[in-house]
């Protein structure tokens, strides 16, 4: 897995997979935390951007940087580190925006940005080899994650954006 | 392609007799009114007009006289939109030159079939 | 070929409600008696069309109740039968009826509600009643026909040896624009068939008119048709034309003919379709079915269309053009070489982009602009009722009905304007009785006006009755502890006080106005429009609410402030002032917050940093500004660091990927394509814990009482 992968190169495969749908693997875009690596399903990406600041909304959780402007559309960002707990960190060069497609509670579509230390690499994991979450060790709020799933190079920390989202 | 001159006040019942036809192959051209339609015939001639019968501004049966009066429509097909409870109005259709009527409310298939009788 | 008609739907539904509004207000000019030699007919034509499209879209329950509606108003249109008062009230309440259908169609309910039967009921007894024709005539002859055509077709069944069809045309038939072999073509397509062509009529060519039909014809058919089916064939010429059908008996004539009938020469088209083409009779037959379509539940339920003037979008892409025009010119700068005078055309060129923006925005805008007619037009139907109840006489004038209007703000001030118009007409006008013995006219008048004043669109409710009581209005405020007895206060202050929360100069609660629902509700309405509402009055001539609206929700006027690094828009209509503070003035209220002593008045002041949580530059106040806001008719100061541009912002949702956000009314992206978010003053003074201003003026007593 390579650290020095390219957002636009990242964003032209996403839309490479616009309506291929697999049955049999699900696709899933890593990125790295706190040297930890997650993964959410690659259906739920609308696309990368590099970190260019967010407008701070006033009386809102930590964990929320602001809302930027994506082409017209005010869209939230949300530090992912700080969302799941784990220490903070300055924004550096590879720190790019995932731009997460969810549903609220009540069933609405949004779309929301979350900021993660750098994209890793997309997977292809099939169903069987997604595992249930055992009780985990670090500090990561078990609602927000959806299983493990189980690549040659090791375990992906799989998040739900539907739950991670919701605030 | 054939052209059809569709005339009627109310919009849904306008765009349901476009679309009809314009999937049957033919041309339209949309009128909201006797003076909007009889404005249009007069600067282009259709293979056939359709109009409603009750309408603001001018009727139907009003455009169908001014029509035939015209010597581009002495023979085009003039039919007139009526419903059930309008049967004198066909009599007063004709006399106006009206060449014949479908009865509301029709379907597609039944307005096309119409057609038939006087264009093909 | 199949149609989904249910993509005409939300279209008929549309003109169907505005048909309905329409036969409305005609039918309220009758009760009016001011209706002109029209009225019978719009009214009578909107019922005709939600008929006739009903009951092509399948709507069997409106097609059936327009029915009787229709054959009543026809009966008045051919002076058959006066209009009569008790009429009006039906066909009103039919009106609310059909609406309710219409709403519950489309809404994907094909339910009816329970007055329809009634009033169908209603309809039937006053056209039986009075109508020596019987009950529906149509109908019944409707079902004879059906009866017949049954009985004919039952005919068909037990013998198929077919049919021997003679047609005369009359001479002129091609000037009725009917067309003899097309009809020949038709009839042969029933079935097998034997065609002769009768050319001895023909004229000598002296004789001959060029334009005249000599021909006649003599069809067989060999097909299990039935004579209604041929008869259909020259429905629309039987009149005219000499058409004998007779059946074909004898077992000779039955024999069938060969591939190719024989078919006179004249007639290569009707040859080369006629090849042995059977019809299958119940095909037919189940075409005459009116097609029932149940309405798409998805979707059309919130389809919320707004129907668009031909000339707003021809000015859109003549706009559109423009711009293309001046992409163009602007790229083809770009390309040549730079020089002091391209630059200088260049800047023209931007200028001109600029220009086309403006005007290409304020065109979208006017998009959604609609006439304030669509709101004053529920209100003649409203009075109506309204006055009947209370026993009023009333005369509704409406003036400036094609003010325009953004459709939002429009569909928004409805409720505030219907309760006001209530307001007016119990409150307001007295009775008639009481209206001659002050020397007023027995009729009392409701005047709604409209009209643009400089970026607002003005909306007046006027009446002409007794005017607000300022004595009744101080008494009832000081009794509800709003102000104390020792409070001097200007007429206009007193009649401000009937917008104060729970409010009611009402005696006795009515029915009508006393709905929970007060003057404060009506004014925190507008003021969430950004708008304003004031009030004038004279005791015994009457009073004048004046609502002050924006045009647009989509685009307001900005001032940009600064905190710190973070900037905010406060909209500049709520902008009174802005001001450097001189500290003298200050005095801290409750060891709270602090009040500026201006001009005679008190203002609280709102530290934005410390609402908001930011860090400001300005460590003391006299370091930053001060913006003074009007909030629920008061004062408020917001101190920030700085004011920056003022300017026109887009307002975007917050919303629709986020969640509200308290103080914050929306955002917008500024010309450097950050956001910056857009201050709700009343919902920001309510965080900051200051009590409405309007009455911390007056109370003297502890402010802070009812702080949140």
């Amino acid at each position: 897995m390579s650290e020095d992968i390219n957002v636009d190169e990242l964003n032209q495969r996403l839309g490479l997979l616009e309506g291929v749908e697999n049955a049999d693997v699900e696709q899933y875009l890593s990125f790295f935390l706190d040297n930890e690596e997650y993964a959410v399903d690659i259906l739920r990406v609308q696309e990368i951007r590099c970190w260019e600041g967010a407008t701070v909304i006033p009386n809102s959780p930590v964990s929320v940087k602001g809302v930027m402007n994506l082409r017209g559309t005010i869209v939230p960002v949300m530090d992912l580190r700080l969302r799941l707990g784990l220490p903070e960190q300055a924004y550096k060069p590879l720190t790019v925006v995932i731009v997460l497609k969810f549903e609220t509670s009540d069933g609405r579509e949004k779309i929301s940005g979350v900021v993660v230390d750098a994209v890793a690499d997309v997977h292809s994991i099939s169903p069987d080899d997604i595992q249930q979450a055992p009780e985990l060790s670090s500090n990561v709020n078990a609602t927000f994650v959806k299983g493990l799933g189980c690549t040659e190079s090791g375990a992906l920390i799989l998040l739900d954006p539907d739950t991670l989202l919701a605030i | 392609m054939k052209k059809i001159l569709a005339v009627d006040d109310s919009a849904s019942m306008r765009q349901m007799v476009s679309f009809t036809l314009q999937r049957a192959g033919y041309k339209v051209t949309e009128a909201k009114d006797g003076v909007e339609a009889l404005g249009i015939a007069k600067n282009e001639t259709f293979d056939l007009v359709l109009s409603d019968v009750n309408m603001p501004n001018m009727d139907g049966i009003s455009l169908i006289r001014e029509l035939r009066t015209l010597p581009e429509y002495k023979f085009v097909p003039l039919l007139m939109l009526t419903t059930e409870s309008g049967l004198d109005k066909k009599t007063e259709g004709k006399q106006a030159g009206a060449t014949g009527w479908i009865v509301k409310p029709f379907n597609p298939d039944q307005l096309i079939a119409t057609l038939g009788k006087v264009l093909r | 070929m199949t149609v989904d008609l249910s993509q005409f739907y939300q279209v008929f539904f549309d003109e169907s409600l505005e048909g309905l509004d329409a036969m409305e207000a005609e039918l309220l000019r009758y009760s009016a008696g001011t209706q002109d030699d029209e009225s019978i007919n719009t009214i009578f034509r909107a019922a005709h069309s939600i008929k006739g499209g009903s009951g092509t879209f399948g709507f069997d329950s409106i097609a059936g109740f327009t029915h009787v509606l229709e054959t009543l108003l026809d009966q008045i249109r051919e002076g058959q039968r006066e209009l009569t008062n008790q009429h009006i009230d039906l066909l009103l309440q039919s009106i609310d009826c059909l609406r309710d259908m219409i709403n519950r169609l489309s809404a994907g309910d094909d339910s009816v509600p329970d007055s329809a039967a009634q009033l169908k009921a209603a309809f039937e007894a006053i056209l039986n009643d009075e109508n020596e024709l019987g009950p529906e005539p149509e109908a019944l002859q409707a079902k004879q026909i059906l009866e017949e055509t049954s009985s004919l077709e039952q005919l068909a069944d037990t013998q198929t040896l077919g049919w021997k069809v003679t047609f005369v045309p009359s001479e002129d038939i091609l000037m009725t624009g009917n067309e003899p072999l097309f009809l020949i073509q038709e009839l042969t397509e029933l079935g097998d068939h034997e065609v002769e062509l009768i050319t001895e009529h023909i004229p000598q060519w002296q004789q001959l008119k060029p334009e005249y039909c000599y021909l006649r014809w003599v069809v067989k058919l060999y097909c299990d048709c039935t004579e209604q089916q041929i008869n259909e064939v020259f429905e629309w010429v039987a009149d005219e034309c000499e058409i004998k059908i007779e059946k074909l008996q004898t077992k000779s004539e039955q024999s069938i003919p060969a591939k190719h009938p024989p078919l006179t020469s004249t007639q290569p088209q009707t040859a080369m379709q006629s090849v042995t083409q059977t019809t299958d009779s119940n095909e037919q037959i189940e075409q005459t079915k009116p097609v029932v379509n149940k309405p798409a539940k998805s979707k059309q339920a919130d389809a919320n269309s707004i129907r668009v003037g031909i000339d707003k979008v021809d000015s859109l892409i003549n706009m559109v053009g423009e711009l293309v025009i001046t992409q163009a010119m602007l790229s083809q700068l770009f390309e040549s070489e730079m020089t002091s005078q391209t630059l200088s055309r260049m800047k023209e060129g931007l200028a001109q982009l600029e220009h086309n923006t403006r005007d290409l925005q304020e065109s979208v805008m006017r998009i959604r602009m609609l006439p304030i007619s669509f709101v004053f037009s529920r209100f003649p139907r409203l009075v109506r009722d309204t006055g009947q109840k209370l026993g009023k006489k009333i005369e509704l004038v409406l003036q400036g009905e094609s003010t325009e209007l953004d459709k939002t703000v429009m569909e928004k001030i409805s409720d505030p304007l219907v309760h006001l118009v209530r307001n007016a007409i119990d409150h307001g006008l007295e009775l008639p009785e009481q209206r001659l013995a002050a020397g007023k006219p027995e009729t009392g008048k409701v005047t709604l006006n409209s009209y643009h004043q400089g970026g607002n669109v003005v909306i007046e409710i006027i009446d002409d009755g007794k005017g607000l009581d300022p004595v009744k209005i101080k008494n009832k405020a000081i009794a509800n502890g709003l102000i104390s007895a020792s409070d001097e206060l200007s007429e206009e202050q007193v009649n401000l006080l009937i917008f104060e929360a729970g409010f009611s100069t009402a005696e006795a609660v009515s029915d009508l106005s006393g709905r929970g629902v007060g003057m404060d509700v009506v004014k925190s309405n507008i003021q969430a429009l950004n708008g304003t509402v004031d009030v004038e009055s004279e005791v015994g001539k009457g009073t004048t609410f004046r609502i002050r609206l924006p045009l647009t929700l989509a685009i307001l006027d900005g001032q940009l402030v600064r905190i710190g690094q973070h900037i905010y828009i406060i909209p500049l209509v709520n902008i009174i002032e802005s001001l450097q503070i001189d500290p003298k003035g200050v005095s801290r209220i409750g060891g709270e917050y602090d009040v500026l002593h201006l001009r005679g008045e008190y203002v609280p002041i709102v530290c934005l940093a410390d609402v908001f949580l930011h860090k400001a530059d300005a460590q003391s106040l006299t370091e930053g500004l001060l913006v003074v806001v009007e909030v629920d008719g008061g004062k408020v100061g917001i101190f920030v660091d700085d004011l920056l541009a003022q300017q026109q912002v887009v307002i975007k949702s917050l919303e629709a990927n986020y969640n509200k956000v308290e103080g914050i009314s929306g955002a917008t992206i500024l010309g450097d394509g950050t956001v910056s978010l857009i201050i709700d003053i009343i919902s920001l003074v309510r965080m900051a814990g200051v009590k409405s201003m309007a009455t911390a003026n007056l109370v003297s007593t502890d402010v802070n009482a009812e702080g949140v």
